[in-house]
Parts: structure tokens; C-alpha cells; sequence
């Protein structure tokens, strides 16, 4: 097996006027698992199926493993796909599913059998040769079409939102399988779902897409915590938007203020003046009354407990917040004064739209 | 080494288009220098032709251009050269591509512009004689060479096609759409086109828009002395007013059945289901013969009246009323069953809201299921409307003075008359009617028509009938059906006497007549009648049905899975011949395929294609339902797995369509099997089709054989039906299983 990289040059992808993916360009290094996240009809999708060849570009090069195949047609690619509803045949059994990428290649029989079995051992599905589809669980299915895929050793697997048909506990221990086949197998993996927190625990690296281009790329991490713009803040978790100052202090540090709030932080680069803030629900924390000169007054207007932790809407001066306490043993009423500070992480400035 | 790395090298390979471009550029040379370019007098699988290989008729072409002076066939054999050459040559894949595409196009075009240009006796056109000089010899209509080579420059084309990525670069389906649309331009639009032109041509042949003028705006196609009290009106009126009183009257029964069957606790509803699929299964005519048997002159009432009041016998039932009532009769089941999809997908749970609204069961019903129900009933009122100006078995034997189109078309080629102009221009008002009443359909249903019969409502309990709506429909439709199982007991029970009206002994001598086999030393005789005609019809229809069921399959395909430029052209060209009613059909092919350069009329071939093509849109119908349920997904992981359009068709979708296509096998083979309109142009003394000698026997008024042969037709139909879906069987998905009945609801169509 050998992993290939992915690269895209400038590629679009025009229906009559409407754009579904318009001028983007990225590298997939072999042997990393990156993500396409985005909400429906950003193009990620879309970005996934050309990689495939199911659709094929506008404009712009696609090259697999540093050939280009742009108008290579999908059966010649070296690509195998997990689709969202599996598509596992239903009339052939596990066996011939799994087989059918071989017979199509015309193996010998022989090593037709022998790799098919493999890759059911692989997913642990070993033992269920003679089933039908329509005979297994949905995390089965999906181990199905996993090996089916695998089988034929691509150079890159797909995966369309693999999970999005399982319920919440097999989703987790699907994708962490998924994770563990691909570095196990280290294969080179683009997988798109448009859960964030899906996304954030499978990959390597994370491209954001919004209406049809890339929003921002890169480790989860920085994503989370430097979101490049409002719609990346607010897409990977969570994220109160109000409106600050920054003042640069130095080359790295600047001052911002937002309403009588006021925080030492990276300017990345913005200039001085008035900017967009993004404030994580956990960064603001809630201070003692008499701490008044620093703090910002609010009104508590909805509280929830959700079991770990308290979800709170406050009513303040700069505007709605919301704001996740840990703080479940202490809950406050709604109606309650409060007084709020921020934390120094998960508040970052971001230059005006 | 692994699959990837195999496919990474079969990319690199010789490509499979290079393999097949040199297959095909063999195909056409072979049909060039050794296969008869000419159609021969015999089928070409009799040897015959072999001893005069070389002669002036069975010639290749090759030899008919050195030896017998037909040069003009030359240069086809160049454009084969070329398009080798292109596979030697050092060029670019998109520059090969290039070339194939005109090579492809241009030998095409010239291949059937020598055709076109020259014929029988020369030059067709005199413009050409002049330019070019007569010709020393003219030349015949196209054989099998010809198709060869024909064929071979469309599949150039489709490669040329594919080459540059069209069709995903897929060579299977460009040479499927290129195949599909050439063969339905020939066989579909060229004999329409043939017609039109007909139509302005005076009896001298030139063109002539006054000519189309006179016929069209006669007394006899537009008068309204009826209204007067006087004379009688035209054909045109008399079409469309029978059309609209069908149409309602079938629209009216077919839903009071469809309400009785999901909405009442009736107990033989099994009994409606199965009344339903009856005149898919009948010649066109045998409601007809079993009305006359009944209300005829010498009918069963006709004669009670006689012997207890001794009023004469009338000839109440031949006109109007008797087409009318005869047609309702006929075309109620297919109404009946567009409309019982759309009643039982209307879905209970709104009927359930507008009872928790308060509602009762009358409003309910009159203000939420009635409109919900309205696309069924207007679909269900157009195709009955489609199929009663279409129609041509009912108005033929009871429509007596009453003349319709499609009877009109019929006489004005057979009888006396022999005005080819004339049934030109009556087809074509035929065709207008038809093809507005297409359109309509599909403006106002758009492509629901194909998804409406899927849907099976949600969760809850259809809501009962209202009282005195119930009470209606079975007033209505019970009678109805009770009619229609006496209906065809006459028609059984008709074959087994004497004479009906005079002798009611009863008689196996209709069925020895038409059917009796002699067993003697040198084997089975076949002496009936009947035998020839029933051969040639199920060998034909046999021949015809695989063909017809694979091309709508392979149609529908291409329609649901694949996205190219000129789609909705390609999509409207193979629905198209299902508009165009059968007397229209058979009038342009004789007019297309009488003279050179397609010569195939008196054939078995134009019995076969006229079949296939027009039961063709059936197949793309069932086709296209039974795709729109199979995932896209499937044949994108097939394809993503290195399968291309042909091994996803043939491993992946083919058995899941297998119970569409074993409807589309049933259906087309029992259409050919039953079709009187188109096919009663094209019969010849050797090739004689069932309905058309059924036909002969009614007009001799030997309605004993006639029905005889009728109830053979269809018992051997309820046999083939059982027998396919026996073979076939269901198909098995896990626990499911899927049984092939709810492809049959699709089926309606324009039969006659």
C-alpha cells in the first residue's frame, strides 16, 4: 500500500452559474487525515467528490500522488470511497461486497479470496462472508464498506460524513476506529462531516469551508483557538461575537477593550482601532460584586443545566452573551445580577468584515 | 502487486478506446468489402446470395463500385482509412479525439447523403441530374453492409465522444447515446419528418403548401352539419368530442373503482385488482366484438327485444354511443390504475389533521383528499384522452358511419382511396391532438408522473368513504364491472358456438378451423388458418420484446444516472413515439421505408423495429420508476471500486432492476403481441400479424373464428405472463422479499 498525496490547483466547479466550489487550492500530504468541514452546500462535498473524480472540475488541476488527473474518469483512480449511506450493494453478500473492486480488476480468484478475508479481519468483521447488508447493524454496514474500500489498497480513502446515519455512542467508537486504521494503515484520509467536534477528534489537519471556498486551514488547535475570521470562530464551537479596541503595546502584544473589559493579548498583526472579538461561552468567568471596576455588569436571562455544566444567557452592556460555567454546584437564578470578567485564553480579536 | 497499483497501470496502458476504435473501424471495413452493401430479397441468413456473390445485387461495395460502376460508394471505405490513420499517427489524445469526431461525422453524413441522393433510377433530385449528369445506374435500399458501415461511423463518433471526456470519458455510454439517438432518429423522427412533407406534396410529388390547405380544411374533416340537423359533422370533431366523453367517463369510473378498492371495507377488491390487468392483455378489439355480441343487430338483446315485443332489431350500437361505450370499457383500468397510486398516496395523516380540525368525513374528503387527488385525475383523464383519439380497434368495428381519425388515416391509404397526401394530412392533425394532450400531461404533472405511483402513505388509517359517496361509487362502477366479466365470457363463450344470433350449438368448429395441427407420417401439418399469422406474431414479438426491454433499460440508465449536454433533447426523443398514435406511426413508415435508401417494407425488420420502437418509451418508463428507487450512491461506489458504466450496469444495477425489467420484457412482448394500429399498415401476405387477420375475419363477419382467436391471444398471455414471472422470480434483499407488481402500475400507456 501506498498513500498519495493530494493536491488542488485553482479548482472550480461551476453548475450553469452557481459556483459549489470556487477557486481552491490545497495540499494533502500522504499519510495524513484531513478534514473538510463546513456547513451543507459549502462545497465541501463537492471538493470530496473531485478528489474521487465523481465530479469533475470546472477549471483548475487535481494531481494524485504528483500525476494529474483532472479528467482521469473515477474507475481509473487510484481512490477508494466510504459513502454517507454506505451504497453496499444489496443484493451480493459481505463477501462479494468486499470482493467486488477485486473482481473487477480481474484478480485471480485465489488472492480474491485471500485479500476480501483481510480486509474483513481488518474491520472485525471476520465470520460474516454469507450475510447480506440488509442483515447487519448500521456500525456493521459501515465496517462493510470500510473493507470494501480498503480492499483494494488505494493510494487515498474517502469518507463522506461516514457517521452521520450511526447514533451518538457508535459514532464515537467509529471514528476513533477510523482514526486507528488510518494510522495503523497510515493512509491518506480526507474525511468530510460538518460536526466540528467530529472533525476536531479525528484529524491531522482541518479545512474550513464556506460558500464554496476555504474559510481557513490548518491544526485543529489553531483553528479553535485562531480563528481567521467570525464565520471560522463561530463554526469551530461556540463563540459570542461583540465589537473591541485594540491598541498595540508591541510586536506581538496589544491592549483590547471591549466595553469596560479590558485584556492583554496577540494582536496578530491587526492594526490599531476597532476590530471583531470572538469570546469562547467558557472564557468569560463570573467575579464577585465587589470587583466592580474591571467587571462587566450583566443580568442573568436564561439558565440551563445540562450536566457537566451550566449554560448561561446574561444580558450585558456589549451585547447578549452566552457563557458555560463549570460552576454546577453554585448555579445562579435568572433574574440574578452578576458581574463578568474574561479569562486570557479563548478571546481572540479578528480583523472587521 | 495491488489492485490500485493494477488500475494506476491500466491507466497507462494502451487505453480500451484505442482496442475498440480499431474494432469498429474492422466492423465497417468488413461491411464495406465483404458483406452484400445492398439489402438482399432474401434474409441474408439463406445462403442463396453466396452463389451470385459478385453480381450487380449481392455485390460488398467494394466490388459494386470497381465492378458494377457505382463509385460513388468509394469514398466511404477513405473515411475508414482516415480514421486508422489517426490511431498511427503521432498526435495528442485530444487531437486522435478531434479527428474521430469528424472522421465519425463526416463519413456519417456522407453515407447517407450518397443514399439519400441517389436512387432506384438515379439522381433522386433533378437538380442533381442537372449539376452532375444522369447516372448510368441507380442503386437499391441499404443492406446489411451498409448498416455495418453506418454503424461503425456512429460509434466512431461516440468514441470520438468519449475520447474528449464527455460522458466521463466512459465509452459504453457515449456509444449507448449516440446508438440510442441514432436509431431513434431513424425509426421515430424520419418517418415523422417523411410524414410532414408528404402531407404538402401534391399527388405529383412537389412541394405544394396550398395542397396541404385543401386537404386539411375540408368539409370532411372540419363540417359541423350535425349541429345543423344535417349531414354529419368532420372527423376532427367527431375525435375530439368521443376523445372528451371517454376521457371523462373513464376518469369518473376509475376513481369510483380506485375509492371502492382503498376505501371501503368491499370484499372483492382482488376481483377489481384483477379486472384491471385484463385489457392490457386484449387485442384492442374484443370489447368491441363482445358489445356486438350483445347489442348488435343480431345480439343477445336485439334479439330478446324481438322475440317478447317485436320491435326490430336496431343498429343502436354501431356510431358513437357504441365506440364511446366500447372505449370507457377499455381504457377504465388504466385510469383506474394511474388514479389508485395517487388515492392511496394520498397520505392519512392530513385526512387524520383535518378530522382533529373538526372536520367530518364529507368535508374531509371534499376539502383534502379530493384536492389532494386532483394531479391523479388530470393525469388519469389526459391518458385516457391519449388513448381514445389513438385508438383504432373500437372505432374500426363499431364505429359504423362514424368516422374518426385514426379509422380516416386507415382508409385513406387501404381503401379506394389511396391518397397518401390526404392520410398524411389527417396524421398529422392526429398527431397535433395527440402531442397537445402530451404536453399537457407532462406541463401540468411535470415529472411526478414517474415518482406519484411510489408513494405509499405514512402511518395511519385511510379515513372511510363518506356515506353517500360510497353508495355512488357502487352504483356506479359494480354494474360496470359486471358488465365487463359478462363482456368477456361473450367473447369466450362467441368462439365455442355455432353462429351467434342464428345457431347457438356448440361447436369446436371455429377453433379446428383456426387451429386444428395434422399428425401425419412426415410429421406435424399445421393446417389451420390461423397458425401463420400466430407464428409470425409470437416469433416477431419474441424477437422484439428483449430488444425493446433492453433499449428502454439502457435508456432509462443513461436519463437517470448521467448528466450531458443535449439531455432533455435525448429524453424527449425516445418519450416522443409514445405521443404519437399507432395509424400515424404505420402511415410514415410506409412512407419512409418503401423506397431506397431504406427499403424494408413487406419485411419481418419493419414488423420488429415498428414494435420496438414504439413500445420502446414503456421500458424507459418502468426503466426510470424503478431506477429513481436505487440509490445513486450504488453505482458511484461501483464506480469509485474501478468499474465502468457497462460492469456497474451489468454486476450492480441490472439485478436490482431485474423485477422492471421482466415488466418491461411482459409488457412490450404482450404490446407487440396485441397491437392492431400501426402494425395493420405493414402486414404483407408472408408476415401477417393476429390482430390484423382477427381483423379480416370481423369484416368477413366470421366473428367465430374471430373470437376463437381472441381467447387463444389471451390465454397464451396469461400464460406468458405467469411463465416470465416464474423464470425471473423475485429478488431477494436480506429479509425482503420484492415482488414485480408494483412495476406493473406504471404500465398503463397508450396501448391500441
Amino acid at each position: 500500500m501506498k498513500a498519495a498525496s493530494i493536491e488542488f490547483r485553482k479548482v472550480s466547479k461551476l453548475y450553469g452559474e452557481i459556483a459549489a466550489v470556487k477557486d481552491v487550492s490545497f495540499t494533502i500530504g500522504e499519510g495524513s487525515l484531513v478534514t473538510l468541514l463546513g456547513p451543507s452546500g459549502c462545497g465541501k462535498t463537492t471538493t470530496l467528490r473531485m478528489i474521487a473524480g465523481l465530479e469533475l472540475p470546472t477549471s483548475g488541476t487535481i494531481a494524485i500522488g504528483g500525476s494529474d488527473v483532472t479528467r482521469v474518469p473515477a474507475s481509473e483512480r487510484d481512490v477508494s470511497m466510504v459513502f454517507q449511506s454506505y451504497a453496499l450493494f444489496p443484493h451480493m453478500t459481505v463477501l462479494d461486497n468486499v470482493s467486488y473492486g477485486l473482481t473487477v480488476a480481474r484478480l485471480p480468484k485465489a488472492q480474491v479470496a485471500e485479500r476480501a478475508h483481510a480486509a474483513l479481519a481488518t474491520v472485525g468483521l471476520t465470520g460474516f462472508d454469507t450475510r447480506l447488508p440488509s442483515e447487519l447493524s448500521g456500525g456493521q454496514q459501515q465496517r462493510v464498506a470500510v473493507a470494501r474500500a480498503l480492499v483494494l489498497e488505494p493510494g487515498v480513502l474517502l469518507f463522506d460524513e461516514p457517521l452521520s446515519n450511526l447514533d451518538a455512542r457508535l459514532r464515537r467508537q467509529m471514528r476513533e476506529e477510523i482514526r486507528d486504521l488510518q494510522q495503523r494503515l497510515s493512509l491518506t484520509v480526507v474525511y468530510v462531516t460538518h460536526d466540528q467536534s467530529e472533525a476536531m477528534a479525528v484529524s491531522d489537519r482541518i479545512i474550513v469551508m464556506n460558500k464554496a471556498t476555504i474559510a481557513q486551514e490548518g491544526a485543529p488547535r489553531d483553528l479553535y483557538e485562531q480563528p481567521s475570521d467570525v464565520f471560522v470562530a463561530g463554526f469551530m464551537g461556540d463563540a459570542n461575537r461583540v465589537r473591541g479596541m485594540l491598541t498595540r503595546i508591541d510586536d506581538r502584544l496589544g491592549e483590547l477593550a471591549i466595553g469596560p473589559l479590558k485584556v492583554r493579548l496577540a494582536h496578530r498583526g491587526l492594526a490599531n482601532g476597532a476590530v471583531d472579538v470572538s469570546i469562547r461561552p467558557e472564557a468569560i468567568e463570573f467575579r464577585n460584586g465587589n470587583d466592580a471596576d474591571a467587571a462587566l455588569a450583566g443580568t442573568v436571562r436564561k439558565a440551563a443545566y445540562i450536566g457537566g455544566s451550566m449554560e448561561y444567557t446574561v444580558d450585558t452592556a456589549i451585547g447578549q452573551l452566552f457563557i458555560v460555567s463549570m460552576a454546577v454546584d453554585r448555579p445562579l437564578a435568572v433574574g440574578a445580577s452578576v458581574s463578568l470578567a474574561l479569562a486570557n485564553h479563548g478571546v481572540v480579536p479578528i480583523a472587521s468584515a | 502487486m495491488g489492485a490500485g497499483n493494477q488500475r494506476r497501470k491500466r491507466a497507462r496502458q494502451v487505453s480500451p478506446a484505442k482496442k475498440a476504435i480499431l474494432f469498429w473501424i474492422a466492423v465497417g471495413g468488413a461491411g464495406f468489402v465483404l458483406v452484400p452493401w445492398y439489402a438482399l430479397q432474401d434474409s441474408i441468413a439463406s445462403i442463396g446470395w453466396l452463389k451470385d456473390y459478385t453480381g450487380k445485387d449481392n455485390a460488398p461495395a467494394l466490388l459494386q463500385a470497381l465492378k458494377h460502376g457505382r463509385v460513388w460508394l468509394l469514398p466511404i471505405i477513405g473515411f475508414f482509412i482516415a480514421a486508422a490513420a489517426l490511431l498511427q499517427l503521432p498526435i495528442s489524445r485530444l487531437a486522435r479525439a478531434n479527428g474521430l469526431l469528424v472522421v465519425g461525422a463526416a463519413g456519417f453524413v456522407f453515407f447517407l447523403a450518397q443514399g439519400f441522393a441517389i436512387g432506384a433510377q438515379g439522381w433522386s433530385f433533378e437538380l442533381l441530374t442537372t449539376m452532375f449528369g444522369p447516372l448510368a445506374t441507380g442503386q437499391y435500399g441499404m443492406g446489411w453492409g451498409a448498416a455495418l458501415c453506418g454503424s461503425a461511423f456512429a460509434m466512431l463518433f461516440a468514441l470520438g465522444l468519449a475520447e474528449r471526456g464527455y460522458f466521463n470519458g466512459d465509452a459504453f455510454i457515449a456509444a449507448s447515446v449516440v446508438g440510442i439517438a441514432v436509431s431513434v432518429a431513424v425509426f421515430t423522427f424520419y418517418p415523422v419528418i417523411r410524414i410532414l412533407l408528404s402531407a404538402i406534396q401534391d399527388q405529383g410529388g412537389a412541394l405544394a403548401a396550398q395542397a396541404f390547405f385543401a386537404r386539411m380544411f375540408t368539409e370532411k374533416i372540419w363540417g359541423v352539419g350535425c349541429l345543423a340537423g344535417a349531414g354529419r359533422c368532420g372527423v376532427a370533431w367527431n375525435t375530439l368530442v368521443l376523445a372528451l366523453l371517454c376521457a371523462a367517463g373513464c376518469t369518473s369510473l376509475g376513481l369510483a373503482f380506485a375509492l371502492i378498492v382503498s376505501r371501503t371495507g368491499f370484499r372483492y377488491k382482488r376481483l377489481l385488482r384483477a379486472l384491471s390487468v385484463l385489457p392490457i392483455i386484449t387485442p384492442p378489439f374484443v370489447i368491441g366484438l363482445g358489445l356486438i355480441l350483445i347489442f348488435g343487430r343480431s345480439g343477445l338483446v336485439n334479439q330478446f327485444l324481438e322475440w317478447a315485443f317485436g320491435i326490430a332489431p336496431s343498429r343502436w350500437i354501431y356510431g358513437l354511443q357504441g365506440v364511446l361505450t366500447a372505449q370507457i370499457f377499455s381504457f377504465t383500468p388504466i385510469a383506474f390504475l394511474v388514479l389508485i397510486g395517487v388515492v392511496e398516496g394520498v397520505s392519512p395523516s392530513m385526512e387524520e389533521a383535518a378530522q382533529t380540525l373538526r372536520a367530518n368525513r364529507w368535508r374531509t374528503f371534499v376539502d383534502v383528499s379530493l384536492p389532494l387527488m386532483r394531479p391523479g385525475l388530470v393525469n388519469a383523464f389526459l391518458i385516457s384522452f391519449i388513448e381514445s383519439i389513438a385508438d383504432f380497434g373500437n372505432p374500426i368495428v363499431l364505429g359504423g358511419n362514424f368516422g374518426v381519425l385514426s379509422t380516416e388515416v386507415f382508409f385513406s391509404v387501404v381503401g379506394a382511396q389511396l391518397d397518401q397526401g390526404r392520410a398524411a394530412t389527417l396524421g398529422i392533425l392526429l398527431l397535433l391532438f395527440a402531442l397537445a394532450a402530451f404536453f399537457a400531461q407532462r406541463r401540468l404533472l411535470g415529472r411526478k408522473v414517474y415518482t406519484a405511483l411510489a408513494g405509499k402513505g405514512d402511518s395511519g388509517l385511510p379515513t372511510p368513504l363518506p356515506d353517500r359517496i360510497r353508495r355512488l361509487c357502487y352504483a356506479v362502477a359494480l354494474p360496470w364491472a359486471a358488465l365487463t366479466v359478462i363482456i368477456y365470457a361473450m367473447a369466450l363463450i362467441g368462439g365455442f358456438v355455432e353462429q351467434w344470433g342464428r345457431d347457438y350449438t356448440p361447436t369446436f368448429k371455429h377453433y379446428v378451423k383456426a387451429f386444428s395441427i395434422e399428425l401425419t407420417s412426415d410429421g406435424i401439418i399445421w393446417a389451420g388458418a390461423a397458425w401463420n399469422s400466430f407464428w409470425t406474431t409470437v416469433k416477431l414479438s419474441a424477437i422484439a420484446a428483449p430488444v425493446t426491454a433492453l433499449m428502454g433499460i439502457l435508456t432509462a440508465y443513461i436519463l437517470t444516472r448521467h448528466r450531458f449536454v443535449g439531455r432533455s433533447a435525448f429524453e424527449f426523443g425516445t418519450m416522443l413515439s409514445f405521443a404519437i398514435p399507432g395509424t400515424v406511426i404505420g402511415v410514415s413508415y410506409i412512407l419512409a421505408f418503401n423506397v431506397p435508401p431504406i427499403e424494408i417494407t413487406g419485411t419481418a425488420l419493419v414488423l420488429i423495429l415498428c414494435n420496438v420502437f414504439r413500445n420502446m418509451p414503456v421500458g424507459v418508463r418502468a426503466g426510470i420508476a424503478a431506477m429513481s428507487q436505487i440509490d445513486k450512491s450504488l453505482d458511484e461506489a461501483s464506480t469509485t471500486l474501478g468499474a465502468r458504466g457497462l460492469t456497474t450496469l451489468r454486476r450492480v444495477l441490472l439485478p436490482l432492476l431485474k423485477p422492471a425489467l421482466v415488466a418491461a420484457l411482459v409488457y412490450s412482448f404482450v404490446r407487440a403481441m396485441t397491437t392492431v394500429s400501426a402494425i395493420i399498415f405493414l402486414v404483407s401476405a408472408e408476415y401477417e400479424w393476429a390482430t390484423t387477420y382477427i381483423i379480416n375475419r370481423v369484416v368477413n363477419g366470421d366473428y367465430g373464428v374471430a373470437l376463437a382467436y381472441c381467447s387463444v391471444l389471451i390465454l397464451l398471455m396469461l400464460a406468458v405472463i405467469w411463465l416470465i414471472q416464474r423464470l425471473v422470480g423475485t429478488r431477494r434483499l436480506g429479509r425482503r422479499e420484492v415482488a414485480i407488481e408494483p412495476g406493473m402500475a406504471q404500465l398503463g400507456g397508450t396501448a391500441a
